[in-house]
Order: structure tokens, then sequence, then C-alpha cells
């Protein structure tokens, strides 16, 4: 069942978490708080599965876990294939009757990093959402592989440095454009697909209660940002997603029936992408005159990106 | 409830069809599967089982054999009992989470029909998918027939599910030779067989929420050593399981099965040591060349890959003067992986016999009673010259001209 009112942050602060704060992430990662916010977003049952990941290997090292619920890590490419096999043995045990508690709800979740998601488990992913499970896939998109490095996946945006995309005097970084992965997700016929961010907590809240009350494959994608590789300090890591949001780097919106789109956040003042970047380290060589013509190209595309959500709004379409 | 499936006490099956039948009279709850030949008609006749009301399971197809084998986990994390089947390609693409399943103790059963690795490209049977798996921590019993596919597999969930082993079990059998070739085989009425596998009883089941569970963590050097020992510890401490399980199963159906099995070894000089089915070839050879020339030959097969049967290959060989070790699998610059093992079980017994080693019907090249004659012969003459007097690894069957390696130090 989903809790009826979400919790405030007092409430939050003193909750009985089935994700235990002793953990190994790193100090201002946001991942912790996008998971934390999802297991306190339901009082069902909950079989958790994890690509292999920053995650992953921050939650569940031997004789530790920080898991208080049926946990599962397989690789770094299945959680979504292990996670929709749990709920297809749900299925039949509910129907035979051979459950513990045949009639408590049960929800299946994954968690994936960018890497696990947008690359390596992209297969698996798109598997399980053609096979209509029923369960609900969160991408932790920090837009690289901090787990191993900080090296460059296809979430990772043009004119970032990573360690397999460096910039200098003969390379901006990145060449590439990030992956579109709500669209691709939407264009599945997920019945629902979102953007969502932990500064906007409530609206991330909201959108993980109705991924869970959806029955289908839904997918949502959460900007996590990484203090580690995206080189900002650690107690920034909440001012860091509010210039994500509010320079519309991260759009936040959700696409109901693959079609279907709502944004769920308007900034009130839209600063530039130039701002957003100038806070972290991953794009201080875009400021070198010879390539801040990619600021440029990077603010063209986030404002036409802009334009295309709002019209796609205003069409229901 | 599964609607009845109705059989003859005699039926002509293929060793495909027979496998699915255990699937259906074990009450498998989840196969999760992708499709490949030879092992194909196994899962599509556990889908049409599902679809026709004959079981009360779920099948899933999903988009390659490593999301398969990764779907069989988390179902079988779940507390249900799971099964698939693979070959060849499938198995080499699902090694990584082979590795995961049986680290997990994780009690799946997968029927293999072994099929060669490419390149070349070939959809014909040899051993290669089954080395493969050797290393990778799973039960692998073999079955000769069609009859045995059947009978192993249901004996396959007993041994998983024990909660003395709580390992995986591959079962495997030949690609075409046993897959696709029809014989009488003999099933349990679906009530003997559903009472010989009984239910499961899960161990840290995902779906008991008042015990939560973790798995697949993470360990370094501190722990790492530890699981991995107990994970072998648990594959040794199987075998007395697995002689027990064949032992309900004789007294069920009169249908005896050994981990290694001897045929005319109480006098044999000279023996072929085989899996799959070039064990019934080498039987009839055996058996035609005693009457033919009087050459005391005599068969071990291999039942049980793993955990590899040692003390037991030692003691069938152990009055035996010359042994040919038969590798259907290409060692890829080394002696074949059989032969070592079986040489190193002999390297311990009181009488060394000589040892050579077979690399034969690769990529489903026929052998042939010819073949085992000529194979025993050979294994005569070096008994009689007290050393062995050709390569010891030799590839038998091949065109062209004769290829072997590795020779016996005489100086």
């Amino acid at each position: 069942m989903a809790i009826t009112s979400i919790k405030n942050l007092k409430e939050f602060s003193t909750n009985n978490d089935r994700f235990e704060g002793a953990h190994t992430l790193c100090p201002g990662c946001a991942h912790s708080m996008i998971v934390r916010e999802l297991m306190n977003c339901t009082n069902d049952n909950l079989v958790v599965s994890a690509n292999t990941g920053c995650l992953e290997v921050s939650t569940a090292v031997y004789p530790f876990t920080s898991w208080d619920t049926s946990w599962i890590h397989i690789g770094f490419e299945n959680a979504a294939t292990a996670v929709t096999g749990a709920e297809v043995m749900h299925k039949v045990r509910k129907k035979k009757g051979t459950l513990k508690d045949n009639d408590a709800p049960v929800k299946f979740v994954a968690f994936g990093g960018d890497g696990s998601t947008f690359d390596i488990g992209f297969q698996w992913l798109s598997g399980a959402m053609e096979r209509g499970h029923d369960f609900t896939y969160i991408c932790l998109d920090n837009e690289n592989y901090a787990n191993t490095g900080g090296q460059r996946s296809s979430a990772t945006p043009i004119g970032a440095t990573t360690s397999t995309s460096v910039a200098g005097t003969h390379s901006y970084g990145k060449k590439e454009k990030k992956k579109d992965i709500v669209s691709i997700m939407a264009a599945h016929g997920a019945p629902y697909v979102a953007q969502l961010a932990p500064n906007k907590w409530k609206s991330m809240a909201k959108g993980f209660q109705k991924a869970l009350e959806t029955e289908g494959p839904c997918f949502i994608n959460t900007v996590s940002p990484c203090c580690t590789e995206w080189k900002f300090d650690p107690k920034d890591t909440i001012g860091i997603t509010d210039l994500s949001t509010d320079s519309l780097m991260f759009p936040i919106y959700e696409i109901l029936d693959g079609h279907e789109l709502n944004i769920l956040y308007r900034p009130k003042n839209i600063i530039t992408v130039e701002e957003y970047m100038s806070a972290q380290g991953r794009y201080k060589h875009l400021f070198k005159p010879q390539y801040r013509h990619i600021i440029e190209e990077v603010q063209k595309e986030v404002d036409n990106n802009w334009a295309m959500l709002q019209r796609r709004e205003e069409a229901r379409v | 409830m599964a609607v009845k499936f109705d059989l003859n006490e005699r039926e002509v099956w293929d060793g495909n069809y027979a496998a699915s039948q255990a699937l259906r009279q074990a009450d498998v709850d989840v196969v999760v599967a992708y499709p490949i030949t030879p092992s194909t008609p196994i899962v599509e006749n556990y889908g049409s089982y599902v679809g026709n009301g004959y079981i009360d399971g779920e099948f899933v197809m999903v988009e390659s054999e490593h999301a398969a084998m990764s779907g069989c986990i988390g179902a079988s994390a779940s507390g249900g009992r799971v099964s698939t089947a693979t070959s060849s390609q499938g198995f080499a693409l699902m090694a990584e989470v082979l590795y995961q399943a049986s680290g997990m103790r994780l009690p799946i059963v997968l029927n293999v029909v072994n099929r060669a690795l490419a390149s070349p490209l070939n959809v014909r049977g040899d051993h290669a998918d089954m080395y493969l798996g050797r290393d990778s921590g799973w039960i692998q019993l073999g079955a000769f027939n069609a009859q045995e596919a059947y009978d192993l597999a249901l004996c396959a969930f007993k041994v998983a599910e024990d909660h003395a082993v709580r390992l995986p079990v591959m079962v495997h059998q030949d690609g075409f030779i046993t897959s696709h070739t029809a014989q009488n085989v003999y099933p349990l009425t679906d009530e003997g067989a559903k009472a010989f596998v009984g239910e499961i009883v899960p161990v840290d089941d995902m779906l008991d929420f008042s015990r939560p569970v973790t798995y697949g963590a993470q360990t370094e050097e501190d722990w790492h050593f530890e699981h991995k020992a107990k994970q072998h510890k648990a594959i040794m401490d199987s075998r007395p399981v697995i002689d027990a399980v064949f032992a309900e199963f004789k007294e069920l159906t009169g249908r005896e099965y050994k981990r290694v099995e001897s045929y005319n070894m109480e006098d044999a000089d000279v023996a072929i040591v085989a899996l799959g089915t070039t064990v019934e070839t080498a039987r009839v050879a055996a058996e035609e060349l005693r009457a033919e020339t009087g050459v005391k030959a005599g068969v071990v097969a291999i039942r049980c890959f793993r955990p590899f049967p040692y003390d037991e290959v030692r003691e069938a060989l152990k009055n035996t003067k010359c042994i040919a070790v038969t590798d259907r699998s290409s060692p890829g610059g080394a002696m074949g992986a059989f032969y070592n093992e079986v040489s190193a079980a002999m390297y311990t017994s009181q009488n060394r016999p000589l040892v050579t080693n077979f690399i034969y019907g690769l990529g489903g090249r026929d052998f042939s009673i010819e073949e085992a004659k000529r194979i025993y012969t050979e294994q005569q003459a070096h008994a009689d010259a007290g050393h062995i007097t050709t390569d010891i690894q030799q590839f038998s069957g091949l065109r062209g001209p004769k290829l072997g390696f590795f020779q016996t130090d005489r100086s």
C-alpha cells in the first residue's frame, strides 16, 4: 500500500529505514537520498535488485548489509532480469499458495547506475520492459562509471572530461551527446516513465509512488550528482542538483503510456548552462576560449529540448 | 490445478522430449529460457505444457541466455523450483551467471544438450560446452541416452534441493545423437515422479519478508577465500547425496545409476574411459572385440563429471594395463581436460597403467564401433610393449595425415 501522505523531512529523519544509513557511499553522494526516498514511499514488502555499481559495492559488503528487505545483486547488467525473475516466481507461488504471507502486497524494484542502464545492461532492461513485468527500474544517473574511477558512459554529456574522454590541448572531453534514455524507455510503451531529481523530493516521492502503484514496467531516471567525479564540494550536492534542474540540463517530467507528457517542475528563474557547468570541475576546460563554443552548443540543445518538451505537453502527444 | 497428461508405460521419446517431461512431472514453477539448437525443444515443450494447462508454472522467454540464467537466479532465490535448457554458444553466453548461481547456492537444474563451440560455427554435438562449465561450481551429471536424460533430470532436482547440497545441477546429453533420436523411454507415473522428487523447501527465500536476505554480497581478500572453500566443500559433500538419490531411484524403477559405471572391467587389460553416447559405442566394441580377438576390453563411463569421482575412477581402473581416455573437445594446447583428470586419479594408484589420450568426434564427427576397436587394439599393443608406442595424444577420426602430440620419455 502506498503511504497516503508523503513524509516530511522530520519524519524522514526519524523513520525506521529499510535502507540503513550505514554504508560506504562517498559523503555527499546523492544515491542514498534517492534510494531512501524510494524505500520510504511505500509500506509494501519490497524485493530490490541492484546492478553492479556504486550503490551495490557500498551497501552489501560481507558480513554487513544496508538492506533490511529482500535484496539481490547478480552482475553488472542484469538487475532488471533478476527482479523480474522474482516477480514471476511471486506470481506462481501466489497462485499455488506457497508464500509465507500469500496476501501481503509486494513491489519489485531494480536499481542501476547510468553505466549499467544506458550501456552494459541496456539489453536486459529493454527485454524486461518489453515483457511487461510489474516492476520499477530506477536509474541513478551520475553520468559516468563512478564506481570504477570515472570513465565515460553513454550518459556522459558532451564536453565533460572523464578518465576515458580526457580533455586536453587537443580535446574538449567527451565528443558525443548523452543518450536519451527516457524517450527510449517511453518508446517501449511503458505505462510510466519519468525523470526526477532529489532536490525536488516531493515530486520524486510522488513519482516513485506512481511507478510502484502502476501495473507494468515503469522506468525512472534520477539525477544523482557525483561530487567525486563531477568535482564539487560534498556539501553542495543538493545545490548542484538545483542548478541541474534550474538550468534544464535535467528537466523534470513524466510520460504516461508512452506518449502523454507532463512537465513536473518549471523553474521560476531559468539559469544558464554556463552557470551549471561553472560549478563543476569536469567542465572547467570548457571555459578556455578554444572550447567555449561547446557551452553555447549545449545551451542551444537544452533550449531546443525544453521547447520540445513544452510543445509535447501542450499537444498531449 | 494442472490438466492430467496421459502417459503410456512405454513411450517413444527423444532426449529433448524426455527432459521436458521430467520438468513437467517435477512441477517446475518457473522456466526462464532462450532458444538454441539443439536444446530448443526442451523449453518449447515446457511452454506448450503451460499453454495447455498441463503445468501451473510460468514460462518466460527472454532476450538472451545470459538473461535466461539471470532470471532463473532471481526466481530461484524467490523460493520455487526453477529449470532451463541451453547448448553451446548459449551456454558460453551464460557462463558469467553460472558462477553466480552456484556461488549463491541456488538449486537450479540446467539441461545442457552438448554442442560444439564456434568458430567455425557448428550445431552438432561435442563436449566443448560441458568442459566450459567444469569449474563453475555446478554438479554435472551425464546421460548417455533418452531414458537417462529423463531419469537424471528427475534425480537432479532431488540432489540440488537437498539441504546438505544446495547447489545447481547440469544434466548433460549429447546434441542430436541423444536429443533428437527417438528411443523407448519408460516414464514414472506423475504421482510416482512427484513423490520421488518431493516438494522444494526453500532456504533464504526472498519472498519471506519476516527474514530479509541479501543475495550477491561483495567479499574481498578477507572473506572470498572462505566462501569459495565452503562452496567446494559443498560440492564434494554432494557425493553421498547423489549416491543416495540414485539408490532411491533404483528402488523405485530398478534402473541403477552410479557416479562411475564399469562394463566388462572385471578382467579388463585395456579400457576406454568415456563420456556421453560414446560409452554405448565403446561397450558394443568391447563386447565384439572380446568375441573376435580375445582382447580383454572394458569401458569406464563417467556419470558424474563434477564432483569428479577420482576414487571411483581409480578403483574401476586399478587392474588395467593401458587406458585410452577420450576427449570430445578441442584441447587448446594441452592434453584433453578429461585425460588430465583420469591421469591424476591413476597416478595415485599402486598399479600405474599406461594412459593415452584420444581427441575425437569434434563438431559431431561420428565415433564408430570400428574406431573404438582400433583404439582397443592399439592399447593392447602398448600393454604388450610395456610402454606407449605412439604419440600419447592422438586425433582419432580426423581427415588427412595422422595428428599426434607428446611422447613418453624413454631415455
